[in-house]
Parts: structure tokens; sequence; C-alpha cells
């Protein structure tokens, strides 16, 4: 073997291990059709008193994310699309439904007199924690701001007797009599469940949206069907690989162990650069993977083919190997440029699981020709060098 | 192998394939998803396998009346317990409240269920992921045009914009004929097709572009029916493998992906076909049309000016 080849057989050895290693080290980040959750849409919407404008878009993407830090999602996915619009992505989140509906709702928060004036909102609010009342029914206890303590201190001296009702986005939760002046501290009853308390007293800790947002699209997937995803993707991709593997070597014999050593190179090569760009695996994702697989030995193919021709064309092994790998290139470049193009087209266009497509076929387009240009001419030179004739009658015709 | 000299024949049943994929799409249209039409998508999980009619039963029974789920498409999942359904009510996407009622009477009726999945698309988004992904699909032509015919010649990428256009037609032809569904990942699907067909015809141009720069006495039909056959072995153990890949993803990938996989398999096999039959005829008839204006142009002009060229 010349020492040029030995040395880059053991360049690509250090690859393969770094891979290995990236693969074993970093966790795969998967979209939430994968492992759950739920993805939303919401447009912020003009009410007759606020004006859903970029001042308030950005405090509502504020309040939602401190409401999905009550939720304790591990990566958020929180970013605004258009003027009005938030995109929330939840993957991962063990209740998708509740985070839906912990995250849409308004929460205005309003104690109103028997007049209807508004006596204060959400906003006055320091504290608020679930829990029992004295009956036993679930409640929402409350701590005032100091300012939020004035007015309410001065609204049940002059209501004694009379009842203060709490609206939640305009709906009724209560109305208590009131029966002494109240200071810094009270309590939010008539809410259902103890669940629902517990999802509002988080959604009042976290401030109150200051325009309400509409729900244009919302997907909530279960965290059972993402693991059925994962596991169905797991037997497809082992059954496809494996039949490509077998093919290759029905087929080309000692070039095709060569394509399918490159070939598991091009898979620890994606799946490496996968993890550590933190790119989102999706379902499609995985798909765009099988599918590049199969297009992965397409370069291996064209470069064989074009090496049995060049013998065909009266050259010795060694010469026809240089030639087709030289003359290859430029076919296998003009191929793939127009598949990266669409590969970028769909990234930019597409969203969610289809821009995990988008991430898996550009990657594996690049991988596939690097694999088929560098591994596979290496390992070939690497087997042949030794004895050009002897191995000559694997690659003809 | 003479694929070149029968070129008319292969035309014509390309062409036939495509009026049939036309009719079918004016016809019948496409089976539009939620996520472009807007509506709800909901996979119910019941506890044992289940069919159309009984979960249609329930949905139009009296107590549900009121929701108007007449036109819900109710669609088992083959090999498993699941049921997809499809449902708007006045246009809009079902709310939480409607998607209880439903469950409830469902479990009432048939036994234990649970949703596993809902989607629910309000009509502005849906038609916004429609035309951008219509805007993908253009703007992915666009710029293998322009790329093939910096690298190529324009002959060339019109050809190949013709040969996809060709697959992407029946494609969809076919989802319109077997009522299959199209939502955003079929578009990955298409858009996918795209690129496979358009490298799969390359391969063939770049032959042909080689061959012609070999070029010694044989006619262009010649060369081309040559360059085809000499990449025909590469196209077929391209397209083998990446069958392979996709058939597994359809036999054991899991029914959201199904559709895809179909999509991808018609596909496949379109583009192959068309790279071989359709694409290189097209840019064959079109450079031999070209010529003989050409050659027709120049004798034109010699007839009108009978120069010393002639008379010598």
């Amino acid at each position: 073997m010349r020492p040029g080849t030995l040395w880059r057989l053991v360049g690509i050895a250090i690859l393969v291990v770094a891979c290995a290693l990236a693969i074993y080290k970093l966790p795969m980040n998967l979209g939430l059709d994968l492992r759950g959750g739920t993805r939303m849409v919401l447009e912020a919407r003009d009410t007759d008193t606020v004006k859903a404008d970029e001042d308030a878009v950005v405090r509502a993407k504020e309040v939602i994310e401190r409401r999905v830090n009550q939720l304790g999602v591990a990566e958020p996915v929180i970013y605004r699309q258009g003027a009005k619009r938030i995109v929330v992505e939840l993957a991962g989140v063990k209740d998708p439904h509740r985070a839906r509906e912990i995250i849409g709702r308004t929460a205005q928060l309003e104690f109103k007199d028997e007049q209807g004036n508004v006596i204060m909102t959400g906003n006055d609010l320091k504290n608020a924690t679930a829990g029992p009342d004295e009956y036993g029914r679930p409640a929402v206890h409350f701590e005032l701001t100091s300012e939020g303590a004035r007015k309410f201190e001065k609204a049940t001296r002059e209501n004694i007797g009379r009842p203060i009702s709490i609206y939640l986005d305009q709906e009724l939760l209560s109305a208590p009599v009131v029966q002494s002046v109240i200071k810094d501290k009270g309590q939010i009853t008539g809410i259902g469940s103890m669940e629902r308390a517990k999802d509002l007293s988080m959604m009042l800790r976290a401030g109150a949206l200051p325009v309400p947002l509409d729900l244009l699209h919302s997907e909530v997937l279960e965290p059972i069907l993402g693991k059925e995803s994962i596991d169905q993707s797991k037997v497809a991709a082992i059954i496809g690989a494996g039949l490509v593997v077998l093919f290759m070597l029905a087929v080309y014999r000692l070039p095709g162990v060569m394509a399918d050593i490159a070939l598991g190179v091009y898979g620890l090569i994606v799946l490496a650069v996968l993890a550590s760009i933190h790119a989102v695996l999706t379902l499609p994702g995985i798909a765009g993977l099988i599918l590049s697989v199969g297009m992965a030995v397409d370069a291996n193919v064209i470069i064989f083919e074009r090496i049995k021709e060049e013998m065909r064309g009266g050259k010795r092994l060694r010469a026809a190997i240089e030639a087709g790998f030289a003359r290859a290139f430029g076919c296998i470049l003009d191929s793939n440029v127009t598949t990266l193009i669409t590969a970028g087209v769909l990234y930019i266009y597409g969203t969610g699981a289809v821009r995990g497509f988008a991430v898996t076929l550009g990657l594996g387009i690049l991988a596939s020709m690097f694999t088929a240009i560098v591994v596979t001419r290496v390992l070939i030179t690497a087997v042949v060098d030794r004895n050009p004739e002897r191995y000559a009658k694997y690659f003809g015709a | 192998m003479d694929i070149i000299g029968k070129r008319r024949m292969f035309l014509a049943i390309s062409g036939i394939l495509v009026a049939i994929g036309i009719i079918a799409l004016l016809a019948r249209g496409l089976n539009l998803g939620v996520d472009f039409t807007g509506g709800s998508l909901l996979r119910l999980r019941f506890e044992r396998p289940v069919t159309a009619s009984e979960v249609s039963k329930v949905l139009t029974s009296r107590e549900l009346a009121d929701l108007d789920l007449r036109k819900a498409v109710i669609q088992p999942i083959r090999g498993t317990c699941d049921v997809q359904v499809r449902a708007q009510v006045g246009g809009r996407p079902l709310n939480d409240e409607q998607v209880g009622r439903i469950v409830a009477a469902l479990s009432q009726k048939i036994g234990q269920v649970s949703v596993i999945e809902s989607q629910m698309v309000e009509g502005v988004i849906g038609r916004e992921l429609l035309g951008r992904a219509l805007m993908a699909v253009v703007i992915a032509c666009v710029g293998i045009v322009i790329y093939v015919s910096l690298r190529f010649e324009f002959r060339f990428a019109v050809a190949a914009i013709l040969a996809l256009i060709h697959d992407v037609i029946i494609v969809l032809g076919a989802f319109a004929l077997m009522g299959r569904q199209v939502n955003s990942p079929f578009i990955a699907a298409v858009l996918t097709i795209i690129g496979y067909s358009i490298n799969d015809t390359i391969i063939i141009f770049d032959k042909i572009r080689e061959n012609l720069r070999l070029r010694k006495k044989e006619t262009l039909e010649e060369l081309t029916n040559k360059s085809i056959l000499q990449t025909m072995t590469r196209s077929l153990n391209t397209v083998i493998t990446t069958l392979l890949a996709v058939f597994a993803l359809f036999f054991f990938g899991g029914a959201s992906i199904r559709d895809f996989s179909l999509a991808l398999i018609i596909g496949l096999m379109t583009g192959t076909y068309s790279s071989i039959f359709i694409a290189s005829p097209i840019w064959l008839e079109w450079r031999m049309w070209d010529r003989a204006r050409q050659q027709r142009q120049a004798a034109a002009a010699r007839t009108k000016q009978p120069g010393p060229a002639k008379v010598r």
C-alpha cells in the first residue's frame, strides 16, 4: 500500500470514530411527531380597548414564555411569524392538550362591583397558588401588590354586604359577598376542579395576555404515537438499508462491499452532523434519510459503471479507476446540485416537519457525495493497489 | 435496443397518461388534507378495530345532529385500532367542547376511546400553506432551469422540466384517482420527485453531452440512443436501490408515512421512465427541428441571393 493511501485510511478511521462518539454523546433532538407534543400558531386580535400592535405582540410572547417555563418543557421553541403571529412548539410536553389550553388562554382576571366597575385585574396580583378553600373546594389563593392591596381595601370597605364578581375572560367564576375589609390576600372559588385551579394559578403568575390570541392552527400529538413512529421507522430503516446493502453485494461483488462500507460511513456522518447541529429529527426527516440511503448508492453506481466502461475501452484497472472517479465527478455534481436546490427551497418555504425533511435530504446528499468520492475511492485504492491484475475481474464488465 | 426509433410511441403513451392525469385532476380533484382546506383531523384510538360505518353511525346520531357531521371523512387505519376522522363544523375546525362531545358519544356507544392526535386548522392558514407550497414548486423549477441552462443548454433544461411536469401530473393524477389524501408531507414528496427526476435526467444528458464532444459519424438519433443505453444500467440500479428503501418505508414505516411513501414510489417510477423515454426524445426532436429550420433558412437565403458562391 502506498503511504498516501495508508494515511487516508487512517483519516477515515478517525472520522468514523469521531462520528460514532458524537452520536453516542450528543442527544438526538426529536421533533414533536416523534415524541409527542403540541404546535400552535396564534394570532393577536384587536379588542375594543387594545390594539394588537408590535408592543402588544412582544408582551404576549413574553407572557407565553413565562407560561411555558411554568409548564417545565425542556426545549420550547417560541418565535414570531409575521407581524401578529406567534408560533409555539412544545415537543416532549407530557400533557400536550393541557399545554395548549394554558398557553392560548388570555387569562384576563377581573374583579367587578355590582355596577360593573372594574375594581382590579390580574395585574394587581403578586402571587397565586392553588389549594382547597375552608370547605375543601378547589380555589386559587392570591396575594396582592401594594397598589392592588390599596384598591382592594377601598373596594371591600365600600361594598360590605354586597357581592364582588370575579370574571375570567368575561366568564363569571364566583361572586362572593364581602363580609369584611380585605387588604392584601384573598381567594377565588367557583373554579371547578383542582386541576383547573392549578392551571389558573399558573396563568395568573405568568400574567394575562395583553390581547386575546386566536388559535389559527394547532397540532396535538400524544407521546405514545411518537414512540410508535420511532419504532416503525427503525424497522423500516433497518429493512431498507439491509435490502440496499444486499443488492449492492449481489450486483457489484467486491466494489459492492466497498460501497456498503462507504454507506455505513455515510450513515454515521449524517447522524453525527444532525446531532451536532441540533437539527430536529422529524418523521418526514427519517423518511428523507431512508430515501437518501437509496440515493447515496447512486454515486457509487455511477462510478462503478464508469470504471467498467473505461476498462471496456481498453484501460488497465488502475488507470480505469483513476479515470472512472475523475469522469464521474462532474456527472455526480451536476445531478446532485439540482436535488440540493429543491432541498434548499423546501427548507425556506417549508414549515415544521417538512423543514426537517429538507435538512436531512440536503445533508444526505452532501454526505453521500463525500463518501462516494472520497471514502469509496480510498477503500478501493487500498485493496486494489496490492495486486491490480488479480482484482481486475471484479470490476470488469 | 432502439429506444429513440420508437420515441413517437413513448411520447404518445406519455401523452395519454398525462391526459388521464389531467382529466382525473379536473373530474375528481385532489383530496386535500386539513392542513390545506382547514378543519379538524382527529386520530382516535379504540380498544378494538372499528369500522368506518360504526363511527359514522355515532357521528350522525341525533345527539350530535347539531354539529352536522354528515360530511365527516372517516378512515380506519389498517392494522391498528385507530380511526382517522376529518371534519368541519360550519367551515371551521372543531373546538374542544365539540371534540369532547364526540369522544363521549363514541365511548358510550362503541367503547373506550382516546384522541391520540388532533389537528385544528383555520381555513386562512390552509390557504396560505397551499400558496407557499405552490410557490416552493415554482421556485424550485426556476432554480433548476437556471442551473441546467448554465451547465448544459437551454434545450436540455426545458426538456428536463417537461419530463418533470409529466411526472408530477401523473403522481397528482394517481392521487386524484385513488382519492388519497394530499397534505404537507405530500408536497415534500412531490419536491423530492422533482429533485430525483431531474437528477436522473441529467445523468443521461451528461452522457449525451460527452458523446457529442467525441462525436464521429453517427446521426443524432444514434448518438442519443447510445447515450441512453450506456446509462441504462445506472438508471435501473439506482431506481431499484431507492425503491427498495422506499418500499421498506411504505410497508414498515407506519400509517403516518404511507401516503408519502406511495407518492414517492409512483414518482420514482415515472421519474425513471420519463428520464429514459421522454426527456431525451423531447430534446432530440427540438434540436432536429431547430436544425431543420436553420437549414431551411439557409437554403432560402441561398435561393434569394444567388451570390458568387453558387455560381462557382
